[in-house]
């Protein structure tokens, strides 16, 4: 563990988990509103609405992430002039964050739509006979719980972004797989130890978050 | 997704409600064809729609240099991996359904742990790392392939675990009747019946392996991303271009995957994965512990 005695080291390590943390939980506001608008659409009256929530599931559901980020950065970025903000850094980590909340939205919105599908009929056909509204109805009775019954499924997509917040190393954010990669270039005496502490961190993290959603999901399910 | 939930969330219209939407549909189509017209017009800006730009996808050598390749690569490395992460996946669901703690633990270890760990850092391992304790270079193909064998075989390896779970009881209650050892109960009985039941999840999750291919960009591996967008684009200058034709041929490939596995799952749910379908509970609570894991589980939006 000697690697972890040079206090520079240490310092990469640290930076690249806060940029993995910040990463997350923006993409996860971003995805999270994202989602629910999109899935808002998909099931709203309107064709128009429908079909946009659809094509953006179909795209982008079944396009890499690595090619979305990517494109963040040299088409948005280089190519079309978006700049986010005047510290590289900065720009990157919006570039990636605009990347992944766009991608995880799709299947929060799939998510979410399946939970609508497990909230009974009779539900909002007692909605619409007091006389409420789609949105009302949406907002009221349907999406609160849709919410509970996609604790699950939600809980594993959060987690599969916070894994997938490495792949904006791709375009030059010294998040923690970047900098695993220049600890291992550095010291090639220890590769070992250097993989399983920034292996470690990840599976002490996300291992116990995924049994606590499912924890939560149990215990937020609306028993019918 | 087999009743439509659009019918449950309003009334078939009257003629008011069809005025209202037909105004609102006008509405937002306005709002979206000048979305559009505006993104259009920032490409036009900065001039993304020239000629030159575009003209390199009529030509041939376009495809038989680049693109076709790195189809090619991207192909080669997902159908390997998914061959060898299902032989991952049944060695780890059976290990952790032993009855040997021995082996039921480490085996769950193993899953839990390439499951937590992001693809990336186990590539930039293989890749980076091994070669500094193999005193070999490693070729970029096996970095991408044995990380995508680890991760989703760790992930096929829970599907298939929940799968062996959902077969009732009976089955394996009657073959030890018979006198099968455990062995061949597992061999004969319990995982063609898995196997089986958990083909859509298998199809769902090669639409994620393809994707996960596109890693390899990051350490050199010449797949469709590397090729067909990194170089090509470089060399016309049309990095734009690249990354939506790149993206066309991806969504085209994973939405045949998808369709694929919805045909796939709605075969399987028709023969009813066995005679007994139809009659009452035990085939009933087979198909529902196993929905779960298709709509959720199966479904990991990983890279």
């Amino acid at each position: 563990m000697d690697v972890f005695s040079d206090s520079a080291n240490i310092d990469t390590y640290v930076t690249g988990f806060l940029w993995i943390l910040k990463l997350t939980a923006a993409a996860t506001v971003g995805a999270l509103v994202l989602g629910v608008v999109l899935a808002a659409f998909r099931v709203s009256p309107i064709p128009v609405l429908r079909g946009v929530g659809t094509a953006w599931v179909n795209i982008f559901r079944n396009t890499p992430l690595t090619l979305i980020v990517f494109f963040c950065y040299f088409g948005l970025y280089s190519a079309l002039g978006l700049t986010l903000s005047d510290d590289i850094d900065r720009n990157n980590y919006w570039l990636g964050v605009v990347g992944l909340s766009v991608y995880t939205a799709a299947f929060v919105c799939e998510a979410i739509r399946s939970g609508i599908n497990t909230v009974p009929a009779g539900q909002a056909e007692a909605a619409r006979a007091i006389g409420m509204s789609f949105l009302q109805t949406l907002r009221i009775v349907i999406l609160p719980q849709a919410g509970r019954a996609v604790v699950a499924p939600l809980g594993s997509i959060f987690i599969a972004l916070a894994k997938n917040a490495t792949i904006v190393g791709t375009i030059g954010l010294m998040e923690s797989s970047s900098a695993m990669k220049d600890l291992i270039n550095a010291n090639g005496n220890a590769v070992i130890p250097i993989f399983l502490v920034f292996a470690g961190t990840f599976a002490v993290v996300l291992i116990p978050t995924g049994y606590l959603f499912g924890w939560l999901a149990n215990r937020l399910a609306v028993k019918r | 997704m087999s009743s439509n939930p659009d019918a449950v969330l309003y009334d078939h219209p009257g003629p008011r409600a069809k005025t209202r939407n037909l105004i609102l549909t006008i509405v937002f189509g306005i709002v979206l064809v000048a979305l559009l017209w505006w993104v259009y017009d920032k490409f036009d800006e900065k001039g993304q729609w020239a000629g030159p730009l575009w003209r390199p996808f009529l030509d041939g050598s376009t495809w038989t240099d680049y693109i076709l390749p790195g189809l090619w690569s991207t192909v080669k490395a997902a159908a390997i991996a998914m061959l060898l992460s299902l032989v991952f996946g049944i060695i780890f669901a059976v290990g952790r359904l032993s009855d040997h703690w021995w082996v039921r633990i480490p085996s769950g270890v193993v899953v839990e742990f390439f499951r937590a760990v992001p693809l990336l850092l186990m590539m930039f391992f293989i890749f980076f790392g091994v070669p500094f304790l193999t005193e070999e270079p490693m070729p970029p193909f096996w970095a991408v392939v044995i990380g995508l064998t680890l991760y989703n075989g760790s992930v096929l390896a829970e599907a298939f675990r929940a799968g062996i779970r959902a077969v009732p009881r009976g089955q394996s209650e009657a073959a030890y009747a018979i006198g099968m050892r455990k062995n061949q109960v597992m061999r004969e009985i319990l995982i063609p019946q898995a196997a089986r039941a958990m083909l859509p999840v298998i199809v769902s999750q090669l639409v994620v392996l393809v994707k996960d291919t596109a890693l390899g960009y990051i350490i050199g591996y010449t797949e469709l991303l590397q090729n067909g967008v990194n170089t090509l684009g470089a060399n016309y200058g049309n990095t734009v271009a690249a990354a939506i034709v790149a993206a066309i041929i991806y969504v085209v490939l994973n939405a045949s995957l998808t369709f694929f596995a919805g045909v796939l799952e709605r075969r399987t749910r028709r023969s009813g994965r066995a005679p007994r379908a139809g009659r009452g509970a035990p085939a009933d609570t087979g198909i529902v512990a196993v929905g779960p894991v298709g709509a959720g589980g199966a479904v990991e939006p990983q890279g």
